[in-house]
């Protein structure tokens, strides 16, 4: 067996080609049919049906929130939600995805923020208006409990609501269902940016070791790599000092002279 | 949902050899790496790029002659989008200071570096701010920040011998040097890095690192760095402004041969327009788009290599091309995630690579060429690989993700890689109970366009930063450094098209000359092709439904 062998069927859309698929499931593309294999996502359904995507579409893998989707299932009320890169199709879903929803986006200087509720409240006052319906919470795709952090920002917990937050890819959903209006995923990086910021001690460490490459102490060590030969370098490399995978977080090497 | 009952029967294999393997990590003792002649035999024999056909040597442009790989040749042979003769240069939409062209991570960078030296900022970006390979890094940057057991020289030996030693050795001295800055610039941000309570931050292994030094904002770390520098722009939407869905398909020259800004493309409306600028930051990311040798690829949507092709087509050599990034441990199961990467922190974390067998066939930290080729071997040659359920012909590896809990202690794997826990389970699987079967995917463009340690190039007003760019990582680029190149270079690129911008008088007459003059070296040259480029975005179409498409002519609105 080839490498080559081992490429993508899905990625390179050579999937469709001289097979025919038999496991083709109906969904509804806002509202037109069509026939599905039903291991897609729904992403690859849109370009399986014909599309070619633009909007929509980013990372292919979860993480950009480019490809926000809300669907339906017959026979229940229930309004489902999903990144379509992730979600994997159901038969007669009816879907469509939501690639773009305005937002209200405070416009702040990071180095004037305080951790505090007043802060959050002066930039986005609709946060008072949250009446704890929870519809947030039940439209992330990422599982986040989006009303928990709401709640922390607004009673000024600003590093719960950075933590509770971290995982968010602000697709929209939450702010296109909100009954409030509120914008939640631009509350939640404005609290994760002052809690990295403001509340998160610095890195003692960093600003040492910055102080030492602004002394000019590494310049020589280094311009003697850049000017090294092939051999020397091979040797340095070869013999360079490794720490070990368990070594505790004060390990020290025993050749000190580059440090 | 889940794994095949084949599948769960196999894993009980690499159960049984685990004990074994993990008390033997606790004492300390790895599998053998390799010596660097064994690296190199074992690329040559196993690494795709030295595969029979897998370059093609140039036949135009300014490193004519040069091998690179067949997919990026067809996009450098091949005619522009737009006919020169039908571009009205009079009519200008936009005119700025600097435009950087690509909203990811470098690009950002620049711009926020650019506005700081007084420049007014136009990002054009094909598709919405953000949209990037650094949404998608997840283990980490490297910096050495522990004055007590690293320094930047340490971190230069890693990043040169990872690259096996063809790096450009200025680029390496400037990325490691600043690397430090660049981490307290994300940190004065308010990037969210990892941190024990004192401040300190946490830093692991990254394969081909002689110390901890990779620092992290859990597994999306990449997504962390990109909304916070995105965030940042946007708050300085006086004097930055954000084109999206507006790649650019080709660079403005002046009368004087410097870069005046771009004409870009509306991909909604299908109109072509001009942005005039006094500086220009190529800052379009990679080509996994191209899916090099049919691989599949980890890339975003977007990596198609566009600023490759246009900065190519105004005289801009490349290096390194010839050497592509397949990621050791692409997802292969199940078909949803296929091509999704497993960052290489679950590898620096702990986790072994094992065959159908249970057994350890390579260190798991070596060089990913290396860790690649090794997988690749032990699929093709020795034959140990583990079958893929539904796809006849493909065959995967081991990566023993349960290890780490057992390293670490219960709910490290939960703790640590929160995304890659839920989207496993979303698909019935418990990755910190199971381990997962993987791949070589292809992920990262090692070369580029050659620029300076300040960004600039041989085209004065022509600025390059990230991945677009090449002679940082050589051959081979390190888990880590990537996050590292886009924040340091972006920001080094940055501040000389701002200076630059803010200190150029006037911008001549400009032209797009140079794409006629490229087309008549395309037929100087004998090619003979019916090929645009840049790609701008792949097809992934069902080609059954094309067979259909039949239009002949495009009238008025209707396609």
């Amino acid at each position: 067996m080839s490498a080559v062998a081992q490429q993508s069927k899905e990625q390179t859309g050579a999937s469709y080609e001289g097979s025919v698929r038999t496991d083709l499931v109906p969904i509804f593309i806002m509202g037109k049919k069509y026939d599905v294999p039903s291991t897609l996502t729904i992403q690859k359904a849109f370009e399986y049906a014909g599309y070619q995507l633009i909007r929509g579409c980013g990372c292919r893998g979860g993480i950009c929130g480019a490809c926000a989707t809300v669907y339906r299932l017959p026979g229940s009320a229930k309004i489902n939600v999903g990144l379509a890169c992730q979600t994997v199709v159901q038969p007669n879903m009816y879907l469509t995805m939501i690639p773009f929803f305005p937002a209200n986006r405070a416009v702040y200087d990071i180095d004037e923020l305080k951790p505090d509720a007043q802060t959050i409240l002066k930039y986005y006052p609709e946060l008072a208006k949250c009446m704890g319906c929870n519809t947030c919470t039940k439209s992330c795709p990422m599982e986040i409990p989006v009303m928990e952090y709401i709640s922390a920002a607004l009673r000024g917990d600003i590093e719960q609501a950075a933590e509770i937050s971290m995982s968010c890819v602000m697709c929209g959903i939450c702010a296109a269902r909100c009954p409030a209006e509120l914008g939640q995923y631009n509350i939640g990086i404005m609290c994760r940016r002052i809690t990295g910021k403001h509340i998160n001690p610095r890195a003692e460490h960093l600003r040492e070791m910055i102080e030492r490459i602004n002394s000019g102490r590494y310049e020589d060590p280094l311009n003697k790599l850049v000017n090294s030969d092939l051999q020397t370098l091979r040797k340095l490399y070869v013999e360079r000092e490794m720490e070990p995978h368990t070594a505790p977080e004060d390990w020290a090497p025993t050749d000190k002279a580059f440090l | 949902m889940g794994y095949t009952s084949d599948l769960l029967e196999l894993i009980k294999r690499v159960d049984k050899t685990r004990p074994e393997r993990v008390a033997r990590k606790k004492a300390g003792e790895e599998f053998p790496a390799l010596t660097l002649d064994q690296r190199k035999a074992r690329l040559e024999k196993y690494h795709p790029d030295y595969r029979p056909g897998a370059l093609r040597e140039l036949k135009i442009g300014p490193s004519k002659g040069y091998s690179v790989a067949q997919e990026i040749a067809d996009q450098f042979e091949a005619r522009s989008r737009i006919d020169p003769d039908k571009i009205d240069l009079n009519e200008v939409h936009y005119e700025t200071d600097v435009l950087v062209i690509g909203g990811g991570g470098a690009g950002t960078a620049a711009a926020l570096l650019a506005e700081e030296k007084g420049a007014q900022v136009i990002i054009a970006t094909k598709l919405r701010h953000g949209d990037a390979n650094t949404m998608m890094a997840e283990g980490g940057i490297q910096a050495a920040t522990k004055s007590w057991k690293d320094s930047p020289y340490y971190h230069y030996l890693d990043v040169i011998g990872g690259g096996h030693f063809e790096n450009d050795p200025l680029l390496v001295k400037t990325m490691v040097s600043e690397a430090p800055k660049a981490i307290g610039w994300l940190e004065n941000l308010g990037c969210m890095f990892n941190k024990w309570p004192s401040g300190s931050l946490f830093t692991l292994h990254g394969a081909g690192t002689c110390r901890k030094r990779m620092h992290y904002a859990g597994d999306i770390t990449g997504a962390e760095i990109m909304r916070t520098l995105r965030d940042e722009a946007r708050n300085r939407v006086k004097n930055i402004g954000v084109l999206e869905f507006s790649p650019a398909v080709e660079l403005l020259l002046d009368d004087q041969g410097t870069c005046s800004g771009a004409v870009l493309y509306n991909l909604e409306t299908e109109e072509y327009f001009l942005v005039k600028a006094k500086a220009v930051v190529m800052a379009t990311g990679g080509s996994g788009r191209l899916h090099m040798q049919k691989f599949m690829t980890t890339n975003h949507y977007g990596a198609t290599g566009d600023g490759l092709v246009i900065g190519y087509r105004i005289g801009v050599g490349v290096r390194f091309l010839h050497a592509t990034q397949y990621h050791p441990t692409g997802a292969v199961f199940p078909e949803q995630v296929e091509g999704l990467l497993i960052t290489e922190k679950v590898r620096g974390a702990g986790a072994n690579l094992v065959n159908t067998d249970g057994e350890q066939f390579v260190f798991e930290r070596e060089p990913r060429d290396i860790e690649s080729s090794s997988i690749i071997r032990e699929c093709e040659k020795v034959g140990k690989g583990i079958p893929v359920p539904g796809q006849a012909g493909k065959f995967g590896v081991w990566l023993d993700s349960p290890m780490i809990d057992l390293l670490e202690g219960e709910g490290t794997v939960e703790r640590e890689f929160p995304a890659k826990f839920i989207l496993f389970k979303r698909h019935g699987i418990d990755i910190s109970k199971v381990p997962m079967l993987i791949y070589p995917t292809l992920h990262y463009q090692n070369g580029g366009l050659e620029y300076k340690s300040d960004g600039s190039t041989k085209v004065p007003g022509f600025f390059v930063a990230g991945e677009v760019g090449g002679g940082v990582h050589g051959a081979n680029r390190l888990m880590g450094n990537s996050l590292l190149d886009i924040t340091v270079f972006g920001r080094l690129a940055g501040e000389s098209a701002g200076k630059f911008a803010v200190e150029r008088k006037d911008v001549g007459k400009i032209s797009v000359e140079h794409v006629r003059q490229y087309h008549k070296e395309l037929e100087a040259s004998g090619i003979i092709t019916d090929r645009v480029s840049p790609m701008v975005l792949p097809d992934y179409t069902n080609p059954e439904v094309k067979k259909r498409q039949l239009t002949t002519t495009y009238i008025g609105s209707l396609r």
